[in-house]
């Protein structure tokens, strides 16, 4: 939704901000600066919102308009924007989501903001996902981990514990099956939700370096490490370990099966926590683990997806975006931003607090110290585009077919060898 | 009159019949009662999963009351007003001028030129999609009301082109033809002697044109973004991303998206009617 | 109106008058001609062109011949995307025309005059008016798995669960049922007012020489309906290739691609989420073009004739 914040960011501005306001260049800066957000649900709208009248705060000769867009919508419309009205500053996603826009010319380069040596140091982690071609177009300003989330109560009504390996986590998945219950909850209507199980079983499978030289069109689907991880895959398939019928539901409309305890787990990025305790789950009934170890001979990796802020190549106040980017990076904003009552995720800034959250810290926890194998954005980051969306209608197609698996690999190998080329 | 009018068949074929007639109605319009009686029920009877069950309670005012005043469904309706209101004027004045010209006069070109705006007006959309959203953000008008508003009445002219066409050739050539003894210039003919006749066809096509353009998806998602610039049938969709799963505002919304060219065809049915029948008939 | 207020000065004038006949038409039709050029007509040949790039929709385009109609061939062959699509618009074509008979029936079923059947008649028809966005939704509820209207009702008999929109062998036929009902209406509306005109005489006559209901409806009727069939045919036939507003919200032409249309697919290529091939779309759009092109043909050949004959 669109709307001028004029007036509510003069109400902030009186508002006294004791902890930001100490990044600045010294100088003040004016003029008009125009941010193009997809933040449209409501916390992390006011989040936003907030961030950008603490930057106001620091310089009041700034005519601040922020417009905020459907995310879903935002999607498709980043392109046109950025050609044809841009603004200037625009969030958007690491890594290959951003590729086209790079190729095309649209992202402005900002590889003198990362010779900072504050952001050079505390930003490090993030800064392969924003570089293409030796450059940075961007800078990350949040992060979540992605992990099993699962009913305790279940487990501890029927005895489980959190799998440490693939037998375990099996073996768990029987006894829930036995019980009544459907182990995963997943709605693949849209698709990606199956990217994040494709993302973990291969990585289980055959490791983080392998998954990333498939997302880059280097291996043939074909191959038989490929095969090996749709064969785990659909051990569980098999089991009847998903819920029925998931391709018709979005990933929201699969939540009840887990709240309702017809489901056990869900395979989610962090920020389904927010809509579980909102549906009545209180922090006894729902817990978080790793994605457990399938091959021991391959080292965990982690997705991570990163959201990202970018100055369009045809923006007007590039001195005035410089300034925000710098300003969302710095460690006070970081801590306040991701903090549990606003995104309630991960900071990008390593000198940043985590929040006291159990999940915020047990996914930091993992990311930082258990994930040596390295850690990705996710598969439609990682993968350019037509090729995420042919292999995760794949993916869908095969969670419904399994027998069809030959079929559905050839497809996405002819796919690979027209889109890489 | 067929089939047999029903006063001349067996009583109890009348009693059937009588009785026929709401059932089928109300086989027909179900899907549609059920998302009325959705929209009226509160959220608790969907996570108790009382789905199909009597309301357990009459939330009706609280779910529209949402839909109004607590999302940007009217801002999204407004939107919708403006769209339409400018392109069923804009497309039936300029096809008032084609149709009296198609209608009235004879040259060598008539005919390819009728078939030109006939054949346009059955051109699939996609094909227009990538050039036209290409225009439009050349012209700075994409994500604008004008340029989707510009579109619409290009394309609808074709349509409404041949309904005027016919129309007018329908009329008493006699009138025009005694105008111009008289010493009437043409567009005093058109002004003052064709217009005036032209009324029926012309509120038949506005009420038409109102609906289509209302009821339009694709090139709202393809030449506007956001709530500023958007119509209804693409804020439901938006609508209803923002309250998954929250099955009664879903339902209250669809309700409202759907309603007022509902109300445009109840309260101008026969007008509505003439123009979707143009032709029916010999 | 008169005489006198017709200017008359100079000889340009006076020129301008003796061709007005011939210089009126095109005065009017001038502007809205070149508008209609500009925004329907020419749009057609750059699609025609840009067909014949790859293009990303952001950068520089790269010419590459008929490469996009080749892949689009292989696809065919594999019975990919492409495949799936056309196979999708020739059961909708099939499917969608079922509207004209089912409307007809409708409409003998209401062409009757007890009270209240106005109303009735505008109850039925009231489908049409309701934009497809909120016709696919209703049905998307009806069809859901979990809590839809259509299962419920099947439980009572013992049936299902079906999952009509997940079923990829289902789900066409699923999204054309949603798309029948307000075609169905319209239809309706056609033959209704085209049962009014039928000649009374006719029937009568019919009834004299023995002919009763269907025989009546097949060998007196129909023949006399057929402008209204013609025009549910053209409409029909237009609506089932367009069909786009009833797949991009029922389904976004899942699952896996199986509910895909051309009309879709060509939007997904283009336009959606990951779509990232403006030329490759302009290839499926002249391809569902060429198809129609078939159509509005016949319609303006038959237009043609009766232009002819007036």
């Amino acid at each position: 939704m669109r709307s001028t914040l004029k007036a509510a960011l003069a109400a902030l501005a009186t508002v006294a901000f004791t902890s930001g306001g100490t990044f600045g260049d010294g100088h003040s800066l004016t003029g008009n600066l125009k941010i193009f957000l997809d933040t449209s649900n409501p916390a992390p709208r006011a989040t936003m919102e907030a961030m950008i009248g603490r930057f106001q705060e620091m310089h009041p000769d700034l005519e601040i308009d922020v417009t905020v867009i459907d995310r879903e919508e935002y999607k498709t419309q980043i392109r046109n924007f950025l050609s044809a009205n841009p603004p200037d500053v625009a969030n958007w996603y690491a890594a290959n989501r951003m590729r086209p826009y790079v190729e095309a010319g649209l992202f402005e380069d900002v590889s003198d903001l990362w010779q900072d040596p504050e952001i050079a140091a505390n930003l490090a982690s993030t800064k392969g996902a924003l570089t293409i071609d030796g450059k940075q177009w961007g800078v990350p300003y949040t992060y979540y981990q992605w992990g099993v989330y699962y009913r305790k109560d279940i487990y501890e009504e029927l005895g489980l514990s959190e799998a440490a390996d693939w037998e375990q986590f099996v073996a768990n998945c029987q006894a829930i099956l036995d019980s009544g219950r459907k182990c995963f909850t997943i709605g693949t209507k849209f698709l990606w939700t199956a990217g994040g199980w494709f993302d973990y079983l291969n990585m289980r499978t055959n490791g983080f370096d392998f998954h990333m030289s498939l997302a880059a069109g280097d291996v043939s689907w074909e191959d038989d490490r490929v095969r090996q991880t749709f064969a785990n895959w659909r051990q569980l398939i098999d089991m009847g370990a998903f819920i029925d019928n998931h391709q018709t539901y979005s990933w929201q409309e699969a939540l009840p099966f887990i709240v309702n305890g017809e489901a056990v787990h869900y395979l989610m990025g962090n920020f389904a926590v927010a809509p579980l305790r909102d549906a009545g789950l209180t922090d006894d009934q729902i817990d978080f683990y790793q994605f457990p170890v399938i091959n021991s001979a391959v080292l965990l990796a982690e997705d991570a997806p990163t959201d990202t802020f970018h100055i369009p190549a045809n923006a007007e106040n590039k001195e005035a975006a410089r300034a925000f980017l710098k300003f969302v990076v710095s460690e006070d904003e970081q801590t306040e931003i991701n903090n549990g009552s606003n995104l309630g995720q991960l900071p990008v800034n390593a000198k940043s607090s985590v929040d006291d959250d159990k999940f915020l810290r047990e996914g930091f926890a993992m990311l930082s110290t258990n994930s040596p194998g390295g850690v990705a954005q996710f598969w439609d980051r990682d993968a350019p585009a037509e090729m995420a969306k042919v292999s995760m209608e794949g993916f869908q197609e095969f969670m419904v077919k399994p027998d069809d698996l030959d079929r559905i690999l050839s497809r996405l190998e002819r796919a690979r060898q027209r889109i890489y080329n | 009159m067929f089939p047999t009018p029903i006063e001349r068949t067996s009583r109890a074929w009348q009693l059937t019949y009588r009785m026929l007639l709401p059932a089928a109605l109300i086989m027909w319009l179900l899907p549609l009662i059920a998302v009325a009686i959705f929209s009226i029920k509160p959220a608790a009877d969907f996570t108790t999963g009382n789905y199909w069950g009597w309301p357990s309670a009459f939330e009706g005012f609280t779910n529209y009351g949402k839909v109004f005043f607590e999302s940007d469904m009217p801002r999204y309706l407004l939107n919708s007003v403006f769209i339409t209101l400018p392109t069923v004027a804009g497309a039936v004045i300029l096809s008032s001028m084609t149709g009296f010209a198609l209608g009235i006069y004879r040259f060598r070109a008539n005919i390819l030129i009728f078939f030109m705006f006939v054949a346009g007006n059955f051109v699939p959309f996609q094909i227009l999609m990538v050039p036209v959203r290409d225009l439009t953000l050349q012209l700075g008008l994409y994500n604008t009301i004008t340029g989707l508003v510009l579109f619409h009445v290009a394309f609808q002219t074709g349509f409404c082109t041949l309904f005027m066409r016919n129309f007018i050739r329908a009329l008493p050539f006699e009138l025009i033809e005694a105008a111009r003894v008289e010493g009437v210039n043409e567009f005093r003919i058109f002004w003052f002697v064709v217009l005036p006749l032209m009324k029926p066809a012309i509120a038949a096509l506005a009420v038409l044109i109102f609906t289509f353009i209302w009821n339009d998806y694709f090139w709202a998602v393809v030449l506007t973004q956001g709530v500023e610039t958007q119509p209804v049938t693409a804020g439901i969709t938006s609508f209803n991303a923002q309250y998954r799963a929250a099955y009664h505002l879903m339902s209250a919304g669809s309700i409202i998206a759907a309603l007022p060219p509902v109300l445009m065809f109840f309260l101008m049915q026969r007008h509505f009617i003439a123009g979707l029948t143009l032709g029916a008939v010999k | 109106m008169s005489r006198t207020d017709m200017p008359l000065i100079g000889r340009q004038s006076s020129w301008l008058r003796r061709n007005q006949i011939a210089l009126a038409p095109w005065l009017f039709l001038t502007p809205v001609v070149l508008f209609f050029l500009f925004y329907v007509i020419f749009p057609i040949f750059q699609s025609f062109n840009v067909s014949l790039y790859e293009w990303d929709g952001l950068g520089p385009r790269k010419y590459v011949g008929f490469r996009n109609y080749e892949y689009l061939y292989w696809e065919f062959v594999d019975r990919d995307a492409f495949f799936v699509s056309l196979k999708n618009n020739v059961l909708w074509l099939v499917l969608y025309l079922l509207a004209i008979p089912a409307g007809l029936l409708i409409a003998l079923f209401l062409n009757q005059t007890v009270a209240g059947i106005r109303l009735y008649k505008s109850l039925f028809f009231f489908p049409f008016v309701i934009s497809q966005v909120v016709v696919g939704l209703v049905f998307t509820w009806f069809y859901d798995p979990t809590f839809g209207l259509l299962n419920s009702l099947l439980g009572v008999f013992g049936l299902g669960p079906v999952n009509v929109l997940g079923d990829e062998n289902l789900v066409t036929y699923g999204i054309v049922l949603a798309g029948l009902w307000p075609q169905t209406a319209y239809c309706m509306i056609l033959y209704l007012t085209g049962l009014n005109a039928v000649d009374p005489e006719q029937i009568e006559a019919g009834r004299l020489d023995g002919a009763k209901g269907v025989r009546m409806l097949w060998y007196v009727i129909v023949p006399q309906l057929r402008p209204a069939t013609f025009i549910a045919f053209v409409v029909t036939i237009i609506g089932a290739l367009r069909s786009f507003d009833f797949i991009a919200v029922m389904t976004q032409g899942g699952p896996f691609g199986s509910s895909r249309v051309l009309a879709f697919y060509m939007f997904e290529v283009a336009l959606s989420e990951y779509g990232f091939r403006m030329g490759y779309g302009a290839a499926i759009a002249v391809t569902l073009f060429a198809i129609m092109v078939v159509f509005i043909a016949y319609f303006l050949w038959s237009m043609y004739r009766e232009e002819r004959g007036y």
